[in-house]
């Protein structure tokens, strides 16, 4: 008898996870539920329709005719409960869905605003294609616009806000730019380039309250010091959670996400998880850790969908890779790279993660060292835990970027580039790419 | 169809791709640093899938392609970029032109 595969999510872990499974299992059922009403789109992809660069239906990367090709089931509805005894995933609308092997895959979501108001007409996120409309259309009206949150997506929507020619204020917590991968001098980097695009950035400023007008729409937040602010738009991307609901009357074993081990299964059997909502062991932290990545939630799917067929495949997961543009500027992030502060604190972090970044990108290992160098606009940083690179930055000019990744990702002993280092002479860019040739004379496999 | 003439094509391009510029290359993507977005084909003045290439991590060998550079430009995550000609990409065409999988193998 053929099996049935059942996954839950249709983005970019659970569509790869089905691509996997048919190419495996040709016999196999494979259905897939999805809560939007959708082919597979690029979530990272929303960004560019706020900018304008791309219309909304350009994100779609999957038709309606490429499930039918691989005979895959959608079926539209809400997940809601896992019975891992009966083997059955309860829908919202009370269908029950058996299934031989489960994936969970079904990504993160924005998380409302902690304060009074967030139900009001005006609050919006960058999250699905839904909201990214919503938001495009409020944008055509809107006069003067609030953004909070400190990740990529709070930038995301302070660059697509103003460019459509709304007055944008970004509103900070405390007192850095992006401040959980950014140090002050790139954060001072990024602040000069958002000021040039007419951002107004307001930092040690927090939102209390959103107040609306008689018809429900925002007309002002209430700020911590009593005094009120103006806007007709209130942008939130102040970080995404798993919809953990669905495990939770389950033994399916939980910390900030869905654990799983290296061949990507949940403590239950033939349950499965992918994607943002699991939590991956990572070598570099030695602890399990969520990346909200597309690349990763790529690798997780068809991993996942190997074991699924019964291929036993242990996943490595690898060091968490991000390239982005923003406001013209392009930044790569790489593996541990947080620049920590005193007075900072880790669980707070992890509890806020957003999109677009992962967990390692927040830690640095307990003893380290950082090389820095700067040429206008262009910046390069580099963490070292003794003779490993760990973490890189850099913003701008990108020719380094690939060569860094391949150090970190490789685990590469950079002995001579730390003594190069340190011997002067050369800028950090001449010495990390004679290094890089070095290693690709000596190791074909880098070229 | 004779080596001299298969190569006299090389050169000058094919009959079937009168816009095909002369110097060889081609785009090809990092799959690992792409998101799907779509902003590779929707920037192609010829409407080719560059995700899909880029998708399965497949250098884009659409004939229709121009070499015009917009996919590389447009992308934000420095997805793609452009080969330039060698040698296999030589031996990949003229095995096209000769309609011959294996050009080694003569005629």
């Amino acid at each position: 008898m053929s099996k049935q595969y059942l996954i839950i999510g249709n983005g970019a872990a659970g569509a790869t996870a089905a691509e996997t499974i048919r190419q495996h299992d040709p016999l196999g059922e494979i259905t897939i539920v999805t809560a939007e009403p959708y082919p597979m789109y690029s979530r990272p992809g929303l960004a560019y329709v706020l900018t304008n660069a791309i219309p909304a239906k350009q994100v779609f990367c999957r038709t309606l005719a490429w499930y039918d090709q691989l005979n895959l089931t959608l079926v539209l509805g809400k997940a809601t409960q896992v019975d891992v005894l009966k083997q059955l995933v309860k829908l919202e609308d009370g269908r029950s869905l058996p299934y031989d092997r489960l994936l969970i895959a079904t990504g993160a979501r924005a998380t409302p605003p902690p304060y009074p108001g967030h139900e009001l007409q005006g609050v919006v996120y960058l999250d699905t294609i839904d909201g990214t409309n919503e938001l495009v259309e409020r944008a055509k009206r809107a006069k003067r616009a609030v953004v909070v949150g400190g990740g990529i997506t709070a930038l995301e929507l302070t660059e697509g806000l103003s460019h459509r020619g709304v007055e944008t204020h970004y509103f900070l917590r405390r007192d850095r730019l992006w401040s959980q991968v950014f140090n002050d001098d790139e954060a001072r980097l990024l602040e000069k380039i958002m000021r040039a695009h007419h951002v107004h950035i307001h930092y040690n400023t927090e939102v209390t309250e959103i107040i609306g007008d008689r018809r429900g729409r925002v007309r002002e937040v209430k700020l911590q010091d009593g005094s009120t602010f103006k806007c007709d738009l209130l942008g939130v991307a102040i970080g995404v959670k798993p919809p953990l609901d669905l495990v939770q009357n389950s033994p399916i074993q939980t910390d900030r996400s869905i654990l799983v081990n290296e061949f990507m299964e949940t403590s239950v059997p033939n349950v499965y998880a992918a994607g943002d909502c699991a939590q991956v062991y990572d070598r570099w932290t030695e602890k399990h850790m969520v990346d909200i990545l597309w690349p990763s939630a790529v690798a997780e799917g068809n991993a996942a969908g190997l074991n699924m067929v019964g291929k036993r495949h242990a996943y490595v997961k690898g060091s968490p890779f991000n390239a982005c543009l923003l406001f013209g500027l392009h930044i790569t992030t790489i593996g541990q790279i947080n620049p920590r502060r005193e007075g900072d604190d880790e669980v707070e972090v992890l509890q806020h993660i957003s999109r677009g970044s992962s967990e390692v990108w927040y830690t640095h290992p307990r003893t380290f060292r950082s090389a820095w160098a700067a040429d206008g606009d262009n910046t390069v940083r580099l963490v070292l835990n003794g003779d490993l690179l760990v973490g890189a930055v850099v913003i701008g000019e990108q020719s380094l970027a690939d060569a860094l990744r391949y150090f970190i990702e490789h685990q590469v002993n950079i002995h001579h580039l730390r003594a190069d280092l340190a011997a002067g002479g050369a800028t950090l860019k001449q010495s990390v790419l004679r290094f890089w040739q070095q290693l690709q004379a000596a190791v074909p496999a880098a070229a | 169809m004779g080596t001299l003439k298969a190569l006299k094509q090389l050169i000058t391009g094919s009959a079937k791709q009168p816009d095909k510029p002369r110097e060889l290359g081609r785009v090809v993507p990092d799959a690992s640093r792409c998101v799907q977005c779509g902003i590779c084909g929707y920037n192609c003045p010829v409407g080719i899938p560059v995700r899909d290439y880029a998708r399965q991590g497949l250098p884009v060998t659409d004939p229709t392609c121009i070499a015009c550079g917009n996919c590389v430009n447009m992308c934000p995550r420095g997805t793609l970029r452009w080969e330039t000609s060698n040698h296999v990409i030589v031996l990949e065409r003229f095995a096209e032109i000769m309609g011959d999988p294996d050009p080694l193998k003569g005629e």
